[in-house]
């Protein structure tokens, strides 16, 4: 045993949670610490199985406070680390998520998302939690999460969750659903040489030049473990560039800042989407993971009416493609936004679309996933 | 006279002696050093710091027997002794239990 | 007690010659603590024994959470991690088996460790985690400025007990015995050197050891109890405490003006969490 197991190349018939399990394994996970919880539970089982093959460890810990703490100590301890939950336990991890975002943590915390509030649906799907993504752990943030549609996704994102998290110093969220964790499909895991995996950025700095929150115009700091000579200090507190504590508003400027345009300034080389039959569309239908699928469905059938309607997938949900949107907004008639939720990405794109076009939703409590007649319906009231 | 680095010999009792260092703009006047010091070296002066504490000052340095009492005692690393000297003595033996035994209960 | 030492005067030096400048951060100093709180009489004590013990600096880490106590880990010259409140534990663990070579420490206060933190010192004990612990025990929630916690004595007064805290406080030894921590003692910041001693020995100790300190929080508790100066306190514990190790913990429990038991409670050995697992993993898998 050892790292000739680490990644499983070949075809495999996985579910979502298998193939996220064996994405974090094949973008070199080392560290698991996870609270066990429907739908995202066979996550953390194959990652107790398949950890200790590579000399990684898995542990269970009491709760997810403890387990999104420890995955962020496993990070500054030198090692890949994520963890994995869903619903309360996903409001649990937000104390320290944001921790995580003050300390520029690199880890991977999986969300996939069931219905809510509270213990709501166990076993059943939603995508109610992602404006807790991005406002769930108190004070200003950005954060990137992606989401994925299918296992094969699932495995490519949660790789491209801890390429991401290396290269911006950030947690990162892969916000799937309960209908994608538990879905059975093929998933091709290639040779290990064909992954791009990004490692750690360890500073080149000496000891005493070395500053833990100090960057360039790019605003992403250099990484150090603890036990290297550095002697860092780091605390949840407002600091300095030192990581010392500075509580004024002069340092609160600077460091919110900071952690703000970090997303920001790089969003347009973060930001992912599918478009799919862009070049006429008059209607533009925005959606992701779970419901993208039954979207694409929907849009199928009112292409088939004659409506000109074309789909943007959201890879990356946050930061948001606000510049996508407005940029789309001049030029089509309406967007329909298709989410299993109430209304939460369907706010970001009528914030962007700023009235120059018609924002339709088509709303969904969880549960099920939508009726693709019922898509339908909404991108032809759309195209009236 | 002065000792510097003499071997330990078994047959003479050695008196060790300090030299005390405050650190006075860290200190915040508590008087645990004061209190505990088994010698009584120390007193609180009747200045003050710029943080408006009295800082200890050693009216009796000649008395130190730098037993380090007072630096592990001071919750500001405010003060702390420099052995200097051994004397040799036929004193009664000054030593680092009896105060400080006390002291520590 | 009058004689003034004419022929010298008290040398007046710059923080940077203490002979521990070195392992703390001296551009942070002074430090918040109040005048008369025993904080700092804790942590040189674990300056001390740290340097006694000759365990490399930088393989030495230290993690806190957020208090009075919390704020050591922005003190010590050393890796060191200020989290959130309560979740010192969970992160030490992270950091503790990520990088087997370092040894963690983590550092914090009653209310930090065994209120907020509780769950996760008891199965962090249970599980026999590689980390040293080191609770000071000030009866109250100091940061806060005087809370009741989860060690404040029955009937002693905090601001949200200002009728006296009639909530049974826990005797962290035996806590800390019942879920399973391998090393277990108990002093004052008055004990300084026997407290030395103990993280002396706990340090390079493996499993989940436990050290608490019994602390003058002068500002917050005492003054709400009428208990006077960070002074009268440590001579309330020179008073009361009794050194008795081995003692049975059920026996440590602190009253408003009882005993304050003190000493060594269980020094023990069993595998740790890391050792038990790797063990037992590699038997099944075959491996080396
Ligand atoms: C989640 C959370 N709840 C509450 C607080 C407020 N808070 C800060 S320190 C503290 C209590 C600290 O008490 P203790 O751990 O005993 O440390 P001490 O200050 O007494 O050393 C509290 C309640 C917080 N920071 N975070
Ligand atoms: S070293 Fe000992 S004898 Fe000298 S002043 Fe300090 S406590 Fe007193
Ligand atoms: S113990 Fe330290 S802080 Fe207290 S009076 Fe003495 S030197 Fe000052
Ligand atoms: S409030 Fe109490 S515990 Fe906090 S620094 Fe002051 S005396 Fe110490
Ligand atoms: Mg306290």
């Amino acid at each position: 045993m050892g790292e000739e197991r680490r990644v499983l190349t070949g075809e495999h018939f996985l579910t979502g949670d298998h193939a996220c399990a064996e994405g974090g394994m094949a973008a070199g996970c080392m560290f698991f610490g996870g609270y066990p919880i429907t739908p995202s539970t066979e996550i953390a089982e194959r990652m107790s199985l398949r950890l200790p093959e590579v000399g990684g460890i898995f542990i269970q810990m009491e709760d997810e406070m403890a387990s999104m703490n420890s995955i962020l100590g496993a990070a500054w301890g030198g090692w890949k680390s994520m963890t994995c939950t869903s619903g309360p336990g996903f409001s649990l991890m937000m104390e320290n998520l944001g921790l995580g975002i003050v300390l520029e943590t690199p880890t991977v915390l999986v969300n996939i998302q069931r219905g809510g509030p509270s213990t709501g649906l166990p076993t059943l799907s939603g995508q109610a939690d992602m404006m807790q993504a991005k406002w769930g752990s108190h004070g200003d943030y950005e954060i990137i999460a992606l989401a994925p549609n299918s296992p094969q996704e699932i495995f490519d994102h949660t790789i491209k969750a801890f390429n991401l998290a290396e290269q911006y110093r950030t947690p990162v969220l892969v916000m799937s659903d309960e209908s994608v964790g538990h879905m059975t499909e093929k998933v091709i895991i290639p040779p290990r040489e064909e992954l791009k995996l990004v490692p750690r950025n360890y500073t080149k700095k000496k000891p005493g030049e070395y500053l833990p929150f100090e960057c360039g115009e790019d605003e992403i700091p250099e990484m150090v473990k603890a036990g290297d000579g550095y002697k860092i200090h780091i605390t949840g507190l407002t600091h300095d560039k030192r990581g010392y504590p500075d509580i004024s508003a002069e340092a609160q400027d600077w460091m919110v800042r900071h952690l703000m345009n970090k997303i920001q300034k790089n969003k347009k080389k973060i930001i992912e989407v599918e478009r799919i039959n862009m070049d006429d569309a008059e209607v533009v239908v925005v959606s992701y993971g779970i419901s993208s699928r039954v979207a694409h469905r929907g849009m199928d059938l009112a292409r088939k009416t004659g409506v000109k309607v074309g789909m943007l997938r959201l890879i990356t949900v946050w930061p948001f493609p606000d510049y996508m949107i407005k940029e789309l907004a001049e030029r089509v008639k309406a967007f329909v936004t298709v989410e299993l939720n109430f209304g939460q990405i369907a706010l970001e794109v009528e914030r962007y679309v700023a009235g120059k076009a018609k924002c339709y939703l088509v709303p969904h409590a969880g549960g099920d996933v939508h009726k693709p007649e019922d898509i339908a319906e909404a991108i032809k009231e759309a195209a009236k | 006279m002065k000792y510097w680095r003499k071997p330990l010999d078994a047959d003479t009792i050695k008196v060790p002696h300090g030299r005390i260092y405050v650190v006075k703009e860290q200190c915040k006047g508590c008087g645990f050093c004061v209190e505990y010091c088994p010698k009584d070296v120390l007193e609180l002066s009747q200045e003050f710091n710029k943080k408006g504490y009295h800082s200890p000052v050693a009216v009796r340095e000649e008395d130190c027997v730098s037993c380090g009492l007072c630096e592990l005692i001071c919750p500001d690393f405010a003060i702390y002794a420099e052995l200097i000297e051994e004397d040799e003595t036929t004193e009664e033996t000054p030593n680092k239990t009896d105060k400080t035994e006390k002291a520590e209960v | 007690m009058n004689k003034p030492a004419a022929h010298l005067e008290t040398a007046i030096v710059e923080q940077d010659t203490h002979p521990m400048a070195d392992l703390l951060r001296m551009d942070r100093m002074p430090h918040i603590w109040c005048s008369g709180c025993g904080l700092g009489t804790g942590l040189t004590c674990f300056i001390m024994a740290l340097k006694e013990t000759g365990i490399p600096e930088d393989k030495v880490a230290v993690v806190s959470g957020i208090g009075c106590t919390g704020r050591v880990a922005g003190y010590l010259n050393l890796d060191s991690f200020h989290t959130t409140h309560g979740r010192g534990i969970p992160f030490a663990t992270g950091l503790a088996l990520a990088n087997p070579d370092l040894r963690v420490v983590v550092y914090s206060g009653d209310g930090d460790l065994v209120a907020i933190g509780g769950n996760h010192f008891i199965h962090s004990a249970r599980r026999n985690m590689d980390l040293m612990v080191v609770c000071v025990n000030n009866f109250t929630y100091g940061m806060t400025g005087g809370q009741a916690g989860p060690t404040t004595p029955i009937s002693a007064k905090a601001s949200t007990a200002p009728y006296g805290s009639y909530d049974y406080p826990f005797n962290i030894p035996y806590l800390a015995i019942a879920s399973g921590a391998t090393y277990v003692a108990r002093w004052t910041s008055l004990h300084m050197r026997r407290l030395k001693n103990s993280m002396r020995e706990a340090l390079p100790k493996k499993g989940f050891r436990v050290i608490e300190i019994i602390c003058p929080c002068p500002t917050a508790f005492a003054r709400k109890n009428r208990l006077g100066s960070g002074l009268d306190l440590m001579k309330h514990y020179h008073d009361n405490s009794i050194i008795k190790h081995g003692a049975d913990p059920r026996e440590a429990d602190i009253d408003m003006n009882g005993k304050v038991v003190c000493g060594t409670f269980l020094d023990i050995e069993r595998p740790t969490f890391r050792d038990f697992q790797t063990e037992n993993i590699a038997k099944q898998l075959g491996g080396e």
